[in-house]
């Protein structure tokens, strides 16, 4: 029997046509129920347990679809300065959110990816909160490490609340980290809050120190997801890319396989990142991942551990001071899974489907950097 | 090359005797001129000085003078054949007029090219080449110094282009070129539509600095574009040069 997706409509008839029926009817129902699950390969849960997706079981059953489909959108990497709305920064940022909201019909939400200033100054954060106050959709936030190094995160907490939570969407579970704490490296020397700033703004500073999610976020992050089915599909945010691709630009997670090792149960998990301002896609066993582009500047590929599913961005033309820049949405499937959509500014979108990552197929090389 | 002369070297400077015997009186005042004191000049010219004698090589141009022998005497089997691998050496490497001294005990040459003071040759297939157009070779405190100023230059340079302080509204070259990524300094000169020119890295540094960091472009005898273009430069070491590769 072929798979079969019901409508709303369609799913409440059958559910009450279920309590209505006969004995005799409600047997022949099931056995089509349980085929077609069984065919489909289907999660088969009863109330919260999932029961199994084994041919041949003959139970009553309540299928469950995963969500409908939905999108939403993101904004991310503003690196917003204070010097107000005239800079090309907060006009890009502001070009984001219009676009967002221009949308039809509106996403469900919009994520902001984090790095909403660049100093994690409060002029800064007050700016961006601005900005992003015109935003319609709801409005999640992710912290990054430009918001945070100036006072360990205590201006986001007053704007922004929590740095890392987690929510329920459509069947979907999301969480929230703050994947950007390092090591201590700025209390020994007695750097003044500026100073760890900066240290830490500089991407390519060699003596930079790695991202982690941190014990204490595993741990939450363990007890949290014990809550979830492991057939629920798992929508992970964070700032920095939950895998390793290059160190020296801290684009890295060093707890990144103990991360990966709590997502591993889950039938499905996708990670979405920040961080990278560039085009970026990769899968690590069951784990998509798909980066997000920077409304205020393009990076570079880093010169080796490129995932090789990475359909690269084209260089950005410099003359263009939009170029290699934008926002983006993200399709969740009926799944969980999601499809990509990079809003590149003054470009054609470049889409990243599910199905592509399922595919495992390696992109061809892309321009020389 | 199995004729290979390979022999002891120190920079002697302007100490060394000069040759004698049957030279022509140029090469005699060259060596001469070469040497400080002209008192040698004058012994050697007498007499008085080393025994020697001289063999010149066919294209006239390369002298061995081979101490402890006369003029006209049968130089014996094995130092015949130092004698010939010498020249043949020298005439390998260069076109120049050399004379090479080969002294009795065969420890070390000593060789003047073209007049210049006689410098005492280590391995004549490396440092002949150097030796024939500085006349002396690099010291080791000549390099020292050449890495130290280029060093300084570069770190100058990477503070310039990691710092907002060319701007005015805080961007930084580092913002969008980590570690110099992306700015293919080995493609310039290029034409850019935008410039409307064939620009150099310079005009490309000066457009970002005027355009996306809004700030003053610097002049190309400015020791800050000096410094930057030094940095960018050094971060693309080993890569092909292309100019006019988009």
């Amino acid at each position: 029997m072929k798979r079969q997706t019901l409508r709303p409509e369609e799913r409440k008839q059958f559910f009450t046509s279920l309590r209505k029926m006969s004995r005799r009817q409600f047997f022949s129902t099931a056995g089509k129920v349980a085929a077609m699950a069984a065919a489909s390969d289907l999660v088969v849960r009863f109330g919260n347990h999932i029961i199994s997706h084994a041919p041949h079981s003959f139970q009553p059953v309540e299928l469950a679809y995963g969500a409908e489909k939905f999108t939403f959108a993101y904004v991310s990497d503003t690196h917003l300065l204070a010097k107000g709305m005239t800079h090309r920064f907060a006009k890009a940022a502001l070009k984001a959110v219009r676009d967002a909201n221009a949308m039809s019909p509106q996403p469900d939400f919009v994520l902001f990816g984090g790095d909403l200033a660049q100093l994690g100054q409060s002029e800064e954060l007050k700016l961006g909160k601005e900005i992003l106050d015109e935003l319609k959709p709801k409005r999640y936030m992710m912290v990054g490490e430009h918001d945070w190094y100036f006072d360990m995160g205590e201006k986001w907490r007053e704007l922004f609340g929590d740095p890392w939570y987690a929510f329920d969407h459509k069947g979907i579970h999301f969480v929230i980290l703050n994947s950007v704490i390092v090591e201590d490296y700025w209390t020994a020397p007695k750097m003044k809050p500026m100073e760890r700033m900066l240290f830490m703004a500089q991407l390519d500073n060699p003596r930079g120190k790695p991202f982690t999610v941190g014990e204490e976020q595993r741990d939450w992050l363990q007890k949290n997801l014990a809550k979830v089915d492991k057939g629920t599909p798992i929508v992970i945010f964070s700032h920095s890319p939950l895998y390793k691709y290059y160190k020296p630009w801290n684009f890295w997670t060093d707890d990144a396989e103990q991360v990966q090792k709590l997502l591993a149960p889950f039938t499905s998990v996708t990670v979405i990142h920040a961080h990278t301002h560039q085009v970026l896609t990769n899968r690590i066993g069951n784990i998509h991942f798909h980066g997000v582009l920077s409304t205020a500047w393009p990076w570079p590929y880093a010169p080796e551990g490129l995932p090789k599913l990475t359909v690269q961005m084209d260089r950005a033309d410099p003359f263009n001071q939009f170029d290699g820049c934008g926002w983006g949405t993200v399709d969740v499937l009926s799944t969980g899974r999601a499809n990509k959509s990079y809003k590149l500014w003054d470009r054609n979108p470049m889409n990243v489907t599910a199905a592509q990552l399922e595919s495992g197929k390696v992109a061809a090389p892309g321009p020389s950097y | 090359m199995e004729t290979r002369v390979v022999v002891r070297v120190l920079i002697v400077g302007m100490l060394m005797a000069v040759a004698v015997g049957p030279l022509t009186a140029d090469q005699v005042k060259a060596a001469g001129a070469a040497s400080s004191s002209s008192s040698q000049v004058a012994a050697a010219a007498s007499g008085e000085a080393w025994v020697t004698k001289t063999i010149t090589a066919c294209d006239k141009k390369k002298t061995v003078i081979v101490e402890g022998y006369r003029e006209g005497e049968v130089l014996p089997p094995e130092k015949a054949r130092q004698v010939a691998k010498l020249l043949m050496a020298l005439m390998k490497y260069c076109d120049y007029r050399v004379l090479a001294r080969l002294p009795q005990q065969e420890t070390t040459v000593y060789l003047s090219i073209e007049g210049q003071p006689f410098v005492e040759m280590q391995e004549v297939e490396q440092k002949l080449p150097l030796l024939l157009v500085q006349g002396v070779l690099p010291t080791e405190r000549e390099k020292r110094v050449w890495a130290a100023e280029q060093k300084r230059m570069i770190e100058e340079g990477y503070k310039l282009f990691h710092s907002s302080v060319l701007g005015t509204n805080g961007i930084s070259c580092d913002m969008c070129h980590p570690d110099a990524s992306n700015t293919h300094p080995e493609t310039y000169p290029k034409f850019q539509t935008q410039l409307k020119t064939v620009a150099l890295l310079r005009d490309q540094i000066n457009w970002c600095i005027e355009n996306p960091l809004e700030g003053k472009k610097l002049s190309g005898d400015d020791p800050k574009m000096k410094a930057m273009e030094a940095y960018i430069y050094s971060a693309r070491s080993g890569k092909i040069l292309e100019p006019g590769k988009h």
